[in-house]
Formats: C-alpha cells, sequence, structure tokens
C-alpha cells in the first residue's frame, strides 16, 4: 500500500534505532495518548528495539475505552428500547456497563448495527424512516468531524429521526490533567497524529511550555512512531520543551480549518468524565443548543442512571476490568518488558487478547 | 481515534450539499466526505478515517521524510559494518 | 495504584470485556476463544467418549473388528450459516461442500461421502435453492466426493436467515497414516498454502452494510487433492489444518496448545493480497484472524519440506505456497510473531467477534 509500507520498512527502522541508541544517555519516561499508537507500538514489538532507557508510557488514549460507564449505559438503555436501530462504531459493541453490554442487547432482540461512518448512520435512517436510528458519537478529536457531518448532512437532507449520543474527548485537557498531576512522571509527548490532522497543533506549545515537556506530533506506522520517539528525546537531551512535527505528510501547524470550523458549528466544549480517572473539566465536547433536537439523551429521556462498576479490588482501589499491567497476575512473571503482551484494549482484537489470555488464567 | 488509512481520490461530486468523493485505499473503494477540502482533487492523497478525509497527504513531504530516513539507515549500516557491532537488537 | 482520589493516567485504562457465560452471544460462533470455551464447558464433558481423544477437525475412528477395516474412518460434521447466500468466489453451497471436504481431508484421509441437511426458511425462493444445489453437485465434483443422503426442514420465515446447511463427511485414512494437530514437534516448518484474509473479506463486503467496493474473492475450494500431492511427496507430515473461522492466527494456537510446541511466525513471510490488505487496515483487521475456505497449514518435518513445499507449488491451490514459521520447543502453546521491524510479538487466539475498530 503506498505510504503505508514504505513506514514499515525494517531497513529504515533500523536506522531510526541506531539513531535513537547514539543519543539516548540517560532514562527517560515518553507517553502517547492515542489508542491507535498503542496498539501499533504493541503489534510491531517497538518498545523492544528501543534502548532500556526509553520507558513508553501508554496513555488514555483509547476514546472507546474512556467512555464514561454513565454513558455506556444510557447507550445500553436506548438500545434497549423497541423501535431503536443502535449504530456504533464496532469496537464499542465489547465495553461493559453496569449490566451488559451492546452484545447482550442484540442477545435479547435489540436492534444493534456496526458502521464503519456515522455517514451511513444517516443513510440507515432514511432507509428506515419508522425506526429512530440512534449513532453513539464517541472519539477524540479525529471523529470529530464524521461525527458532527453526520449531523448536519441528517439536518440538510431533512432526516428526522436520526440522533446521536455525544461522549468527546479532547486531548489538550487531558494533557493538562495528566502533567498537572502529583503522580505524573511523564517527561516527553508523542502527539497523536490524526488529531493533529485535524486540529493542527497550535494548543500544544503553551502547554510545553508550561510543563517543559517536549512534544512531537507523531503519526501511526512503526516509522513514523520511531521517528517521533528520536525527536522527543533529542529534546530531552538538549533540555528543550518545543512542539515539532514528525508527521509533515499530513499535519501542518493549523490543521484542518474547515474541519476545525465545522466541529465547532455543531460542538462547545463540555466537562467531561474519563472512565476509570473522572472527571476533567472542559475535556469533552457536546452539541450546541441549536442541534438539541439531534441529541439522543434528551430525545430519549434517558436521565437518571444507577451506574455501578463492580469491585474486585487486588489492592483495595481497583475497578473490575481497569486492570493496569501491574496488576495483572501474569505481569513480571510470563509477562515482562522483554516479552511483551498486547495493549489491554478493548479496540483492539489481536493486541490485546494476549493480555486478557493472563489476565484470566 | 486514530484509524486512519491513506486513499486516492478517483471521482468527486456532491450529495446534500456536501462534496463527496470515491476513494481507491489500493483495490477496496469507498465514497468519502471531502468537504473540509475545497481544495482537493483527483488524484491527490488523503487520510480517511470512518468515512471522512481528514487531510490530504503531501506525497513530496512524504518523500523528503522517506529520503532522510534512508540516509539514517545508510549510515547505521556503514557504523555497523565499520566497527564490527555484534550486539544490535535482530532486525 | 495506591491513593484512590489521585487518578492515575498511566497504562492501558480498558475495561475488559464481558465473558458472557449465560447467553450465547455472536462471539461464541466466531470460532476463538468463546467458541472453544464452548466446547470445553458444555460440549466435551457432555459428550465424553472413548472414540474421541484429540480436538482435530475430524475424528478418527475405527469399525468393529469384524468389518476387517485397514487404516480408519474420518467423520466430521460442520454447519453454514454464511449470510450472503451468494458472495463473489462462492455460495452457501460450495461452503458447505468444500468446508467437509477439507475438514475430513485434514487428516490425510481421503474423503468419500457427504450427507447434507437444509433449514429452509419459509419464502426461500426455489430458483435460490436449484442454483445451491447445483454449486453443491459442481464443487463434489470437482472433490471427487458423493452426496449420498440428506435431509430438509422449512422454519417459519425470520428463523433461518433465508438458508442453513449442515454436512457430514465421511473418509478413509490408509493404514500407517497419522496426521493430527497434536503431532507438531520441534524443528517442524510450517507452511501456508497461499495468502490469507480472502474469504472473510469477501463475504464482510458482499453484505454491503461497510460501504466498500473491491475485487476480492473468496478463495472457496476443496483442498483434498493437493493434499494427496503433498502427501506423496512428504509423507511424513505432521499436521494439516485449514485456517478457517478464526483465521491463521487461531489455527496456529489451536495446533501449539494440542501439541504443546511453541511457534515462531515471520510476519514477512505470511502472504496477504493488497486489496485485501487495503481492507483489514480500514477496518483495523489482523489478516491473521480472518477467516479462509481454501487455504493449507502444512507442518512437516525439516528433512521433508522442500519436498512438500515443491510438490505444493506444483498443485494450482498451492502455486503461492511458503514457508512462514518454525514450530519450537518454547515457550509451549504459545505463538510468536517475528514483526516486519524486528520486535516479536505474541499472536493469541482470537477472543469472540472481530469488530471494526476506531482506534
Amino acid at each position: 500500500m503506498q505510504f503505508t509500507d514504505e513506514f514499515r520498512d525494517n531497513r529504515l527502522a533500523q536506522g531510526l534505532v541506531g539513531e535513537i541508541r547514539r543519543t539516548v544517555t540517560r532514562p527517560w519516561v515518553l507517553m502517547e495518548i492515542c489508542g491507535g499508537q498503542t496498539h501499533s507500538i504493541m503489534h510491531y514489538g517497538l518498545d523492544q528495539l528501543l534502548p532500556p532507557e526509553i520507558e513508553l508510557v501508554h496513555g488514555p488514549g483509547c476514546p472507546v475505552c474512556v467512555t464514561s460507564l454513565e454513558l455506556i449505559d444510557k447507550a445500553l438503555a436506548i438500545a434497549d428500547q423497541p423501535n431503536v436501530i443502535f449504530t456504533s462504531f464496532g469496537d464499542m459493541l465489547r465495553v461493559p456497563g453496569s449490566q451488559g453490554d451492546l452484545f447482550s442487547i442484540r442477545a435479547r432482540g435489540g436492534q444493534v448495527k456496526v458502521v464503519y461512518s456515522p455517514l451511513d448512520a444517516v443513510r440507515i435512517a432514511q432507509e428506515n424512516p419508522d425506526k429512530q436510528v440512534v449513532f453513539f458519537a464517541i472519539g477524540f478529536e479525529t471523529t470529530a468531524p464524521p461525527n458532527v457531518a453526520s449531523v448536519l448532512q441528517s439536518q440538510a437532507l431533512g432526516v428526522k429521526n436520526y440522533s446521536v449520543l455525544v461522549s468527546h474527548v479532547r486531548v489538550p485537557p487531558a494533557m493538562h490533567a495528566i502533567l498537572s498531576s502529583p503522580l505524573n512522571r511523564v517527561q516527553g509527548f508523542l502527539a497523536a497524529g490524526h488529531v493533529c490532522s485535524v486540529m493542527g497543533y497550535w494548543e500544544y506549545p503553551p502547554i510545553a511550555a508550561q510543563y517543559h515537556v517536549p512534544m512531537t506530533v507523531t503519526g501511526f506506522e512503526p516509522i513514523d512512531l520511531l521517528q517521533g520517539i528520536l525527536m522527543t528525546v533529542r529534546q530531552l537531551e538538549a533540555g528543550t520543551s518545543e512542539v515539532q512535527n514528525g508527521y509533515k505528510r499530513v499535519v501542518s501547524f493549523e490543521g484542518n480549518r474547515p474541519a476545525q470550523a465545522m466541529i465547532d458549528k455543531v460542538f462547545q466544549p463540555c466537562d467531561r468524565n474519563w472512565r476509570g480517572i473522572g472527571l476533567i473539566p472542559q475535556s469533552g465536547w457536546e452539541l450546541r443548543p441549536e442541534f438539541t433536537e439531534y441529541d439522543a439523551e434528551r430525545r430519549f429521556n434517558v436521565g437518571q442512571i444507577q451506574t455501578r462498576e463492580s469491585d474486585v479490588c487486588i489492592a483495595g482501589q481497583i475497578l473490575q476490568g481497569l486492570k493496569k499491567p501491574a496488576e495483572c497476575p501474569a505481569f513480571g512473571t510470563l509477562c515482562t518488558p522483554k516479552n511483551p503482551l498486547g495493549a489491554p484494549m478493548v479496540s483492539s482484537e489481536g493486541a490485546c487478547s494476549a493480555y486478557y489470555h493472563y489476565a484470566r488464567s | 481515534m486514530c484509524l486512519g488509512v491513506p486513499g486516492k481520490i478517483s471521482e468527486i461530486y456532491t450529495i446534500a450539499a456536501m462534496r463527496m468523493a470515491k476513494v481507491d485505499f489500493g483495490g477496496v473503494f469507498r465514497e468519502v466526505c471531502i468537504e473540509t477540502l475545497p481544495d482537493a482533487k483527483i488524484g491527490d492523497y488523503t487520510i480517511v478515517h470512518a468515512g471522512f478525509a481528514l487531510n490530504l497527504l503531501s506525497e513530496e513531504e512524504a518523500q523528503s521524510t522517506l529520503a532522510l530516513l534512508r540516509e539514517m539507515a545508510e549510515f547505521e549500516e556503514q557504523l555497523v559494518i565499520s566497527e564490527g557491532i555484534t550486539d544490535l537488537p535482530a532486525g | 495504584m495506591l491513593n484512590s482520589s489521585i487518578p492515575t493516567f498511566e497504562g492501558p485504562v480498558c475495561p475488559v470485556p464481558l465473558r458472557h457465560e449465560e447467553q450465547i452471544v455472536i462471539g461464541h460462533g466466531s470460532g476463538g476463544r468463546m467458541t472453544h470455551d464452548l466446547i470445553q464447558k458444555i460440549f466435551a464433558p457432555a459428550f465424553a467418549n472413548p472414540a474421541v481423544k484429540d480436538s482435530n477437525d475430524s475424528a478418527a475412528v475405527g469399525l468393529p473388528a469384524a468389518a476387517g477395516l485397514q487404516g480408519r474412518l474420518a467423520i466430521s460434521t460442520d454447519s453454514h450459516i454464511v449470510t450472503p447466500l451468494f458472495f463473489p468466489g462462492g455460495d452457501i453451497g460450495r461452503l458447505a461442500v468444500c468446508g467437509t471436504v477439507n475438514d475430513v481431508s485434514m487428516s490425510g484421509a481421503l474423503p468419500l461421502y457427504l450427507t447434507a441437511g437444509f433449514i429452509l426458511e419459509e419464502g426461500l425462493p426455489i430458483a435460490i435453492l436449484e442454483k445451491v444445489a447445483a454449486s453443491m453437485q459442481a464443487a463434489a465434483l470437482e472433490a471427487g466426493v458423493y452426496i449420498i443422503a440428506g435431509d430438509t426442514k422449512v422454519v417459519e420465515k425470520g428463523k433461518a436467515d433465508g438458508l442453513f446447511i449442515n454436512t457430514a463427511g465421511v473418509g478413509w485414512i490408509p493404514p500407517g497414516r497419522d496426521i493430527g494437530g497434536q503431532l507438531a514437534r520441534p524443528g517442524d516448518v510450517i507452511l501456508l498454502s497461499g495468502p490469507i484474509g480472502a474469504h472473510g473479506i469477501a463475504v464482510l463486503i458482499a453484505r454491503g452494510e461497510l460501504g466498500f467496493e473491491a475485487d476480492i474473492h473468496s478463495d472457496v475450494a476443496p483442498l483434498n487433492h493437493l493434499i494427496q500431492a503433498l502427501l506423496a511427496a512428504a509423507p511424513h507430515t505432521h499436521v494439516l489444518r485449514d485456517p478457517t473461522r478464526g483465521g491463521l492466527g487461531t489455527t496456529l494456537n489451536e495446533i501449539a496448545v494440542q501439541s504443546q510446541v511453541g511457534m515462531l511466525i515471520e510476519e514477512r513471510s505470511v502472504p496477504v493480497l493488497p486489496a485485501v490488505r487495503a481492507a483489514s487496515e480500514m477496518l483495523g483487521f489482523d489478516p491473521l484472524y480472518i477467516a479462509n475456505e481454501g487455504k493449507l497449514i502444512v507442518i512437516v518435518p525439516a528433512e521433508e519440506a522442500d519436498n512438500a513445499l515443491l510438490a505444493m507449488r506444483k498443485h494450482p491451490l498451492g502455486s503461492d505456497t511458503v514457508c512462514i514459521g518454525q514450530v519450537r520447543s518454547d515457550p509451549p502453546g504459545r505463538v510468536l510473531l517475528h514483526t516486519l521491524v524486528g520486535g516479536t510479538r505474541i499472536i493469541d487466539m482470537l477472543s469472540g467477534e472481530m469488530l471494526p475498530r476506531i482506534c
């Protein structure tokens, strides 16, 4: 595939790894906040190629995983209603709510459909005028343009039976929360490349300056990731804290202005609850008042929902299902940095199921 | 949030006042919304996520990045040969 | 992290999926871990008997002594529920015949006879049934087997997705031939007959729900002739298996566990057609887990590997045969992948349903 295979080239990887090894003189902790990047690192075993001084830490970059339990429960409540066709990205089906998941709803006869694009959900609404079609609009900034486009298209076409259940999250507030935490060890950031292809990276220099943390806009292929790591480590060794662009073929400083305008037309910032983390102020997007009619939460009146994360505590504070590698029973025995398991992401099949194998056994 | 795949625009049209394109991902074709890329033309490459084109992909930037990385790879290979380094990870 | 009032941001924070132990969900049919759990927890204990010793694609059994049987019988069954009924490269009928012919053939048996049971949905056009039956006969002729018995039931509209087919197959394993998933040994070479992922992607695209268009065809085909050609050149082949539901990744895991061996696969050696790769990338699927219906995994002692490869490549269904890896002694029951850029990771079994991902 063009613009993909070249960025998976073994020879180029070795060149980057060599340069990283020559550059690094002391330990550094780098974080990426992007589910796709975490997946890629695990898929290609990149962390094994790096010198031991570099520790890669995975941030809360999977929008599927950080969607609040309350919203999952609302989704389940809506999907359970007769006359509703509940549409969603595939990986949301597996996320557990307080009781069951979207698979369970399907098992009891609910109509739950996976779509590749929210625009397809609008088409489903057109084709099923006697049903209510709801789309679970989750995602970071990358997914905001398709999600808002579906609302605008629905409006333009006069489709009245389409609504969205919104759970958007934003990267910059998350970075603030991470970097200002007293437990923070992150010294350098790999910024999510596709988020930046939409938003640009003009939001990051103030954050980099405030916390003195260098950042590199990074892509997703193994070569892109290694390059992002190299650029960040070079800055760390030099003591600088700029924001640099390591994904130039797709990202510019301003980003995609028309896309930002489209998002701004439909969404406004709001507080958001991140599952497993808590409330991060102004870290989400919600529909603007003029688009209220497309808000599934209002249309279906799924107000007060009692949520319950069941707690099977290993150390007294850990919520069931929110497992970190340190809590995995295989950690340090079967699973070591030399022999890594996949990232435990619900949204990635192959890489994460190895983790679940150990977590269950 | 980041599953974006490069594809080549092969047709452009309009649906409900939104600019759409048929994109070729290397043998797989799919309709994509290119509303936010007013300058996109047939033959351009774009990164597509959930049926939406996020931005254009610059072939020039891609080639220039690859050229730099190839130099780095060559340098690494020369170093390995000249220093007889044997403790690098198996590649 | 000990202090619950300070949020922790490091490390993956993903909720582990539910185990679904009270109701069947679609993942139980995926061919992956959930299917295996179902078999281990429900079916195996219920049907325990001395004739079933190994968990292979077909059971190898004998007859009462008075029959004077030389060799053994291989018996297998499979049900086919594919939607849509017709897809590029094949249809439910061809799938049914080839699927069971292949299951029986994986023991090295010569497939002989098939039965076919039909569950028809009220309202199914008879013309469709005619097409399916014709396709089944064509596949049977291609494989050289006879469809000798069958059954038909009709259910109310809405209960059968058009048409479900169950096939059972019987074959003969010549004496002295012992091939099965429990026989892989360290040092064995792992061969794959061609590119993976085409069938699963072709069917998915044919459902029309993704809006994809592509020239991708199912690879559905009977593999018995390829197998006979292979066994003539490499008679000490240890394992044969077709990577159907759950894909290459799941199938290799099954064998690794059955044989209690490790495996190391070279990512760069695993062939995937460009369009299949493109579709997989767009959906976030790993081709390693996508179903194939006309591909063969061969695990053969190193000394017979070259002969095996040559013999397979001479056959039209094996012309793209490659070596994809090796069997090792450890870690036992684990399949590892040496990635394109030099890292190593674990390939596990598919858990449940493979879902298009967003991140």
